[in-house]
């Protein structure tokens, strides 16, 4: 694609081994490989950490990484909106602040509105509470963007003003209180046992999947054949369908040996009526909600950014925003979509996040609009603008999670926890410079 | 100027006006060109020449004056109306994004789609192809963004990108400042064969002599203000350079 170096930079002086090779034919991005890298380390470190200290390694569990899936989604969902605003060399200070503000406005919906009208767990309720909150979120990114494009006033200081005011808007609106409990469908949005879709839907899942994958690579390659373009290798595809198919598979098989906790799977077949066989019976979770949320975020975004002129110009106006107005592009009409789309991903993000604590708070969010730019830059979004990319933002957002849950894993406390989270997004953005630089 | 004189203008401007703060950078200018033709403009820096031409092409909103397209007046406002009159520009700073490859450049802001409104990158890319193969045939770095390009490279794509959608009205601001000789020689080249196929095409530069040889007429403004016009074969490269710097007309003056 157009906005990371692609491997094809590397020097031909050097003799060719066999991993450059590889890397040439299957066309892999490096720094994905780099990211992949980083987290697999930080994964084992931690595991092996707790294994020696402990003698129990409790990170490389199906438990600990399918929560994991879970805490990232959330961070996940606003990193991919994140991108678009830096790339366009804007910043969102305000996002934890908004999501706190739509869990709250979610919250009066579902739990004093709505069952005047409808009756208390009426199926609709779920429906018209997540789109409120998403229009919600929508109009006040919306606003924000208006507020920078029309009357020029700097990203950052809109932004920073959103985290107060939204803040308190959100205190305001409820008065302090804790609103709960939220409806009972709604909750499925956020995981846990129920929220997940089981072996069944993750086998479902996984194919779908794997399909995809395959149509890719060989439509990719009709296309090219189509315009003369030069072919990877024939073994290279089969490696790509392999590795794509791989990873997916081996992801089912990693939440679907996950299994309820005893104590839900007796109410649950007493519920149902089910007897519980000798040595217990295992029912899976499979991929959670909120993750598949994430997924089909990260997929749509990609797609946006990648194959639609909208995510062509956001390149653009990030690249020269000059050249991006004489192109005949509205860049300000372009910003307001740009923070209208964060604003959205916000709110979707905050049905994942209230729906998972099974109730609203105006703290909810707090210090999110961190995590969010870190895990967009860690994942090589540049500050610069002009560069970035959904899926780095989505690993960047499991990076800080499994630094969060390791950390917790092994027994750091909640200030040790601080330093290690910053030094690590500052040590990120210097590597990701001497990459950049090497890359040239 | 007699034989143009019965063809209506392929662009007429009329008393063009613009203020910046007060200053006013093109002061009732009015200037026209023909089909075929090449007309130069000429000034120090700052003397509007650019800001003149920006307002033909959509950038800057002239605060009076009338632009007459073929005859018709013309409603510009912005760079997507002037390309609806099939006015392009090749601007001095290129007007490139660094990030983005030479294809999404070129088609930027008028991507191909295909089905579902999906931009088409490989059509574009094979577009690109065919284009570079005739402006530029060294050009191999198709999948790089235009910021590992040469400057001769980067503006080859600036060309490329004007050419491609099949201008009648160019407008090449400094097209050969950052060029080497022989890529000079091939935009000087590209401009006969633009001006041979009934383009008109207003271009801006510096050097008098490169002007003297590539344009009909030439225009010289100074301080925002249009100094004369005047047909290259009645004039002096000493005439011009006077005009430029003085701001006198010698050829009326000495009438």
């Amino acid at each position: 694609m157009t906005q990371t170096p692609s491997s094809s930079g590397q020097s031909p002086k050097r003799r060719e081994s066999a991993v450059s090779r590889l890397l040439q034919a299957t066309e892999l991005d490096t720094r994905l490989l780099g990211m992949v890298a980083a987290l697999a380390m930080i994964w084992i470190g931690f595991h092996f950490f707790g294994l020696f200290k402990t003698g129990f390694g409790a990170f490389l569990t199906p438990r600990n990484l399918w929560n994991l899936s879970v805490q990232t989604s959330s961070i996940g969902i606003m990193a991919t909106g994140m991108v678009l605003v830096i790339v366009t060399r804007n910043i969102d200070l305000s996002v934890g602040s908004i999501l706190g503000f739509c869990a709250i406005a979610m919250g009066m919906m579902q739990v004093h509105i709505l069952p005047q009208y409808l009756g208390l767990g009426h199926p609709a309720i779920w429906i018209i509470t997540v789109i409120f909150g998403m229009a919600v979120g929508a109009v006040i990114g919306a606003l924000h963007g208006w507020l920078i494009a029309y009357l020029a006033i700097p990203a950052f200081i809109v932004t920073l003003g959103g985290l107060l005011v939204w803040r308190g808007a959100a205190f305001l609106v409820a008065r302090g209180e804790t609103i709960s409990p939220v409806d009972a469908t709604f909750a499925l949005l956020g995981g846990g046992p129920y929220g997940a879709v089981g072996a069944m839907g993750s086998w479902i899942v996984g194919l779908i999947g794997c399909a995809a994958v395959i149509y890719m690579i060989v439509a990719g390659r009709r296309k090219r054949k189509t315009f003369g373009f030069p072919q990877r290798p024939v073994w290279a595809e089969y490696f790509l369908s392999a590795l794509g198919c791989g990873v997916i598979v081996g992801a089912v098989l990693l939440v679907n040996s996950y299994y309820w906790p005893r104590g839900i799977v007796r109410s649950y077949a007493a519920e149902n009526n089910i007897e519980i066989p000798e040595g217990g019976l295992f029912i899976s979770h499979g991929f959670a909600i909120p993750v598949l949320i994430l997924l089909g975020v990260g997929i749509g975004m990609t797609i946006l950014m990648n194959r639609t002129r909208f995510g062509r110009y956001v390149f653009a106006i990030g690249g020269n925003p000059e050249a991006a107005k004489l192109a005949g592009i509205n860049t300000r009409w372009m910003t307001v979509k740009i923070f209208a789309l964060m604003g959205l991903l916000t709110g979707l993000s905050s049905v994942v996040a209230s729906a998972r604590l099974g109730s609203a708070t105006n703290a909810l969010g707090t210090l999110d609009e961190l995590y969010v730019i870190a895990a967009a830059v860690i994942g090589g979004t540049s500050l610069a603008g002009g560069v970035g990319t959904i899926y780095g933002a989505i690993l960047g957002a499991f990076v800080m999670q499994s630094l969060q849950t390791g950390m917790v894993l092994v027994g750091f406390d909640a200030a040790m926890q601080q330093i290690v989270v910053g030094s690590v997004l500052v040590l990120a953005v210097y590597l990701d410079n001497q990459y950049r630089r090497a890359s040239k | 100027m007699s034989n143009s004189e019965q063809k209506t203008p392929l662009v007429d401007l009329r008393n063009i006006s613009i203020s910046f703060g007060g200053i006013k950078a093109v002061d009732d200018v009015s200037l026209d060109l023909y089909p075929g033709e090449v007309v130069g403009l000429l000034g120090h820096n700052g003397a509007g020449k650019s800001t003149l031409i920006k307002i033909l092409s959509g950038a800057y909103e002239a605060d009076s004056g009338e632009i007459w397209i073929n005859g018709e007046k013309a409603e510009i406002n912005s760079p997507r109306d002037a390309r609806d009159y099939n006015i392009e520009t090749i601007y001095q700073t290129l007007a490139l994004a660094d990030n983005l490859d030479a294809a999404s450049n070129l088609f930027l802001g008028r991507e191909l789609v295909g089905r579902f409104g999906m931009v088409d990158d490989a059509r574009m890319e094979a577009e690109t192809r065919k284009i570079m193969a005739r402006l530029n045939p060294n050009f191999k770095k198709l999948k790089e963004p235009v910021s590992a390009l040469s400057g001769g490279q980067r503006q080859s794509v600036a060309i490329a990108r004007a050419v491609y959608f099949n201008a009648r009205i160019l407008i090449m601001d400094e097209p050969t400042a950052a060029l080497g000789v022989h890529e000079t020689a091939m935009v000087a080249d590209l401009i006969k064969e633009l001006k041979a196929q009934g383009l008109g095409i207003f271009l801006i530069s510096h050097d008098t002599r490169e002007m003297m040889e590539l344009c009909d007429r030439v225009s010289v403004m100074k301080n925002g203000q249009m100094i004369g016009t005047e047909r290259v074969e009645d004039v002096t490269e000493d005439d011009i350079l006077s005009m430029i710097i003085l701001g006198k007309n010698p050829k009326r003056e000495a009438a």
